[in-house]
């Protein structure tokens, strides 16, 4: 195995990890405004994703930039061809980012109700602009011998790209009423749990077609095929554990969903890294693609260092700020004043 | 306009604006974790609120340099694709470095901070505030070693088949002259700039008598005056670095046409920017001062622009390779006067904050209310002076910017996508101001409204 295909993987897995976290933040983001009953209610939906969002969304930068220092070729071609979708995405993100850091910086509710609606919205388009990006590269953009792209606006909206784009917005939207119930107490963690249900059912069938469709275009290996069986068993786990209350397992379940829909996107990519769709022999590949050795290697050390890091310090913001919102104090938790009850506990 | 020029207005536009918010981020995270570490030790109510109160203004401000960043990471993929797949094999290593090593600490230690406020044993919940601090400063580094190879191109190897840079040695790029002092400025600069907010905070709340806040004047000013005293300084030997590596920025910089021995520094002029216009019609001037400043001499050489310009087309071919010469002059000057109207206006502070006389000296809060959007300014020019410096070269001597283009892009398409950053930003900066300053007027000490609904998860610090 070479550095290159070792960037490739690690590529997957900052985007697998971005969807797996960025994903119930997205599907909070749009589901808050419906699924919270009151005002209170939304800001109980936001705070469960509050504290993390942001650090969540840097997976996203870190892998984009990965690809630039690791495959400059995809990187460059990828983000040009798909210019204004890029600017789509990132007003997306932007809009969105924006809403949940000042929504409570208001007091009047049109304020409120103004920037839940830049949340909603941005929390949609950004996983489907994502979705059609990321589909592009394995239903092919007509690129020619020297790597450029010959397309114009409509070639990078296919079909099998809007169809992953769709398939990752109910699976963050399914992922988000996982994460829900997990984080919320009273009416809106019932809630939670009751929309699982029905996202889940919307999602299994999503990922289903995907599945499919991904075969037909790609003719892929077993890695494939292993990880949309899992990504389909998951989501059928997790509407079973959500059914009877284990909802610490569905969310679980939500994530191996997710992250097994991702991965199963780049296992049908390699050994391509962004598939021409004039002709197979001019598709941006791993090794066609690759940096040199030095940089790589470089970048090796410095991930393989600061990689388990990242995961130990962002873990341990989940464990030491997993309170549910509106619930009962844990033992991290060293509040001195009185707690008042939730309703409904 | 072409694309190119397009393109141009467009990373210059977004790059400037997200510069407004970044060191305002990194002189404030730096000073909300000094105030926070006073709090620690005093551990009272009052040093408590002064440091959510200026914790919030920091947060307000977060939000749009974090989105803003979003667009710069990507911008170079969209709009310089030639340049990305040029370059990509040195410059996307420090990006994705400062991404895993800086952006995560940041982010999720900025959280951790909000939301942990009463959950965290204290220890940590400081060093929370530290972390956050460093990861800022940290991302700057990376960034700038990118942007100092860009300006010095070091580390690396041509690939013959391909005829790219390959990178061939990290260490070089941090140890690369343009960066070292390159990036202490920035990092000054932006502890200036986080001062000067927080001063100008201080200050308008001194006038309206709120004692509390002569704690934070002083903590500004304490960090105000030796940051901008030494941003000078390290300013003026930057100057010296370029001059070798990069003699054009420096050259235009002053409007110096042909090459002089000794050298006059321009304090001001009215014309003599242009080739077709080369001497100014007026001008202010002090002997020997720019031979100090470039050369360390009182007699040293500036070689001038027409000189420097018939050695690059010997080198590179035709071309013209003199940047814009009026922008250089006044970018250099209004950074520069500037900057030293902030070391005066500390040195003032802290005479008089020595006198005890601050709380009630109403011309100087004055001042230093009003400084704020001098600093912006101030930022703004250092950056013109540098980037728009390095043109025609994205890469010096060794990719022109219109090569680095995306040639799929078209006009139309760059039309669009500026319109919408345009609206979007200009939206953003107009609330994200309305907000600084409905948060900056508060007062800390005043008993806040009473919390509804279930604000026992609301963070701390949004009121």
């Amino acid at each position: 195995m070479n550095l290159a295909d070792v960037w490739f993987v690690v590529i997957a897995v900052f985007w697998t990890g971005f969807f797996v976290l960025e994903g119930f933040d997205f599907g909070v983001g749009a589901l808050h405004a419906a699924i919270g009953r009151s005002e209170g209610e939304r800001r109980s939906a936001i705070a469960t994703i509050a504290p993390f969002w942001d650090g969540n969304e840097v997976w996203l930068v870190v892998g984009a930039a990965a690809i630039f220092a690791a495959f400059p070729a995809w990187y460059a071609t990828w983000l040009s061809a798909l210019y204004l979708g890029v600017v789509l995405l990132l007003l997306a993100l932007i809009v969105r980012g924006v809403a949940l850091e000042w929504r409570g910086r208001g007091r009047g509710s049109s304020w409120r109700g103004a920037w839940s609606v830049g949340l909603g919205a941005g929390s949609v388009v950004a996983p489907l602009v994502l979705g059609i990006a990321l589909g592009a590269l394995l239903a092919g953009l007509p690129v020619d011998a020297d790597g450029a792209f010959t397309g114009g606006v409509r070639d990078v909206v296919t079909g099998f790209g809007v169809w992953t784009g769709l398939t990752l917005v109910a699976l963050c939207l399914f992922h988000g009423a996982t994460f829900l119930a997990i984080r919320t107490t009273g009416p809106l963690r019932a809630r939670a749990t009751v929309w699982a249900g029905a996202l889940g059912g919307v999602a299994l069938v999503a990922v289903a077609v995907l599945a499919v469709w991904t075969v037909l275009i790609s003719s892929p290996g077993w890695p494939t095929y292993a990880l949309l069986a899992v990504a389909l068993l998951a989501i059928v786990a997790a509407l079973w554990s959500a059914r009877r209350g284990g909802e610490k397992r569905a969310f679980v379940a939500t994530a191996v969903a997710m992250a097994a829909t991702v991965g199963s996107l780049f296992a049908s990519l390699y050994p391509d890294v962004l598939v021409s769709s004039t002709e197979a022999a001019y598709s941006l590949t791993v090794t066609g693609s690759a940096s040199g050795e030095y940089a790589l290697t470089v970048m090796t050390i410095v991930a393989a260092v600061f990689f388990p890091v990242v995961l130990l310090y962002q873990g341990y913001t989940y464990v030491v700020l997993r309170r549910r919102v509106g619930g009962e104090p844990t033992p991290a938790d060293r509040s001195e004043e009185p707690h008042p009850v939730a309703p409904g506990e | 306009m072409d694309a190119t020029d397009l393109a141009r207005l467009q990373f210059a536009s977004t790059s400037i604006y997200h510069f407004f918010f970044v060191p305002v981020t990194i002189g404030l995270a730096f000073l909300m974790a000094v105030l926070h570490t006073r709090w620690h030790r005093t551990g009272e109510a009052r040093d408590e609120r002064l440091t959510r109160f200026f914790g919030t203004l920091l947060l307000i401000n977060v939000a749009v340099g974090v989105v803003t960043g979003l667009v710069q990471e990507f911008q170079f993929g969209m709009n310089w694709s030639a340049y990305s797949l040029f370059v990509g094999d040195v410059f996307g290593a420090p990006l994705a470095m400062e991404g895993l090593a800086a952006f995560f600490l940041e982010s999720t230690f900025l959280g951790l901070w909000v939301f942990g406020w009463k959950v965290l044993p204290r220890g940590v919940h400081l060093l929370s505030a530290w972390l956050v601090a460093a990861g800022a400063m940290l991302s700057a580094a990376f960034i700038m070693a990118a942007n100092s190879w860009m300006q010095h191109p070091v580390g690396y190897t041509t690939d013959p088949a391909t005829g790219r840079p390959v990178l061939a040695s990290m260490g070089d790029l941090f140890t690369n002259p343009v960066f070292v002092w390159g990036y202490v400025h920035v990092i000054l600069a932006s502890l200036v700039t986080g001062a000067a907010v927080m001063l100008a905070v201080s200050a308008w709340q001194l006038r309206r008598g709120r004692r509390t806040f002569l704690t934070s004047a002083l903590v500004s000013l304490v960090v105000l005056l030796p940051s901008s005293a030494l941003a000078l300084g390290v300013g003026s030997h930057l100057g010296v670095i370029e001059a070798t590596y990069q003699p054009m920025k420096i050259s235009a910089a002053e409007g110096q046409w042909e090459t002089c021995q000794p050298c006059s520094f321009s304090l001001f002029q009215i014309g003599g920017f242009a080739s077709s216009d080369e001497e100014p019609t007026k001008i202010l001037e002090v002997p020997h001062l720019l031979s100090l400043l470039a050369t360390g001499t009182w007699d040293g050489e500036v070689t001038g622009l027409n000189e420097l310009q018939a050695q690059d087309e010997a080198r590179y071919g035709p071309g013209d390779y003199v940047p814009d010469v009026g922008v250089q002059y006044w970018s250099m000057r209004v950074m520069a006067y500037l900057g030293s109207a902030f070391f005066l206006l500390a040195l003032w502070g802290a005479w008089l904050a020595a006198r005890k006389k601050l709380p009630t000296s109403r011309v100087f809060l004055l001042l230093a209310t009003w400084a704020v959007p001098l600093v912006l300014v101030m930022n703004t020019a250092g950056w013109l002076l540098t980037e728009s410096g390095r043109q025609p070269w994205i890469v010096q001597g060794l990719m022109k910017t219109a090569d680095g283009v995306s040639a799929t892009v078209s006009t139309g398409e760059i039309v669009a996508s500026l319109v919408a950053f345009f609206a979007v930003y200009l939206f953003l900066i107009v609330l994200d101001v309305v907000l600084m300053l409905r948060f900056a007027r508060r007062d800390p000490d005043a008993p806040q409204e009473e919390p509804a609904d279930d604000d026992r998860d609301t963070p701390v610090l949004s009121y």
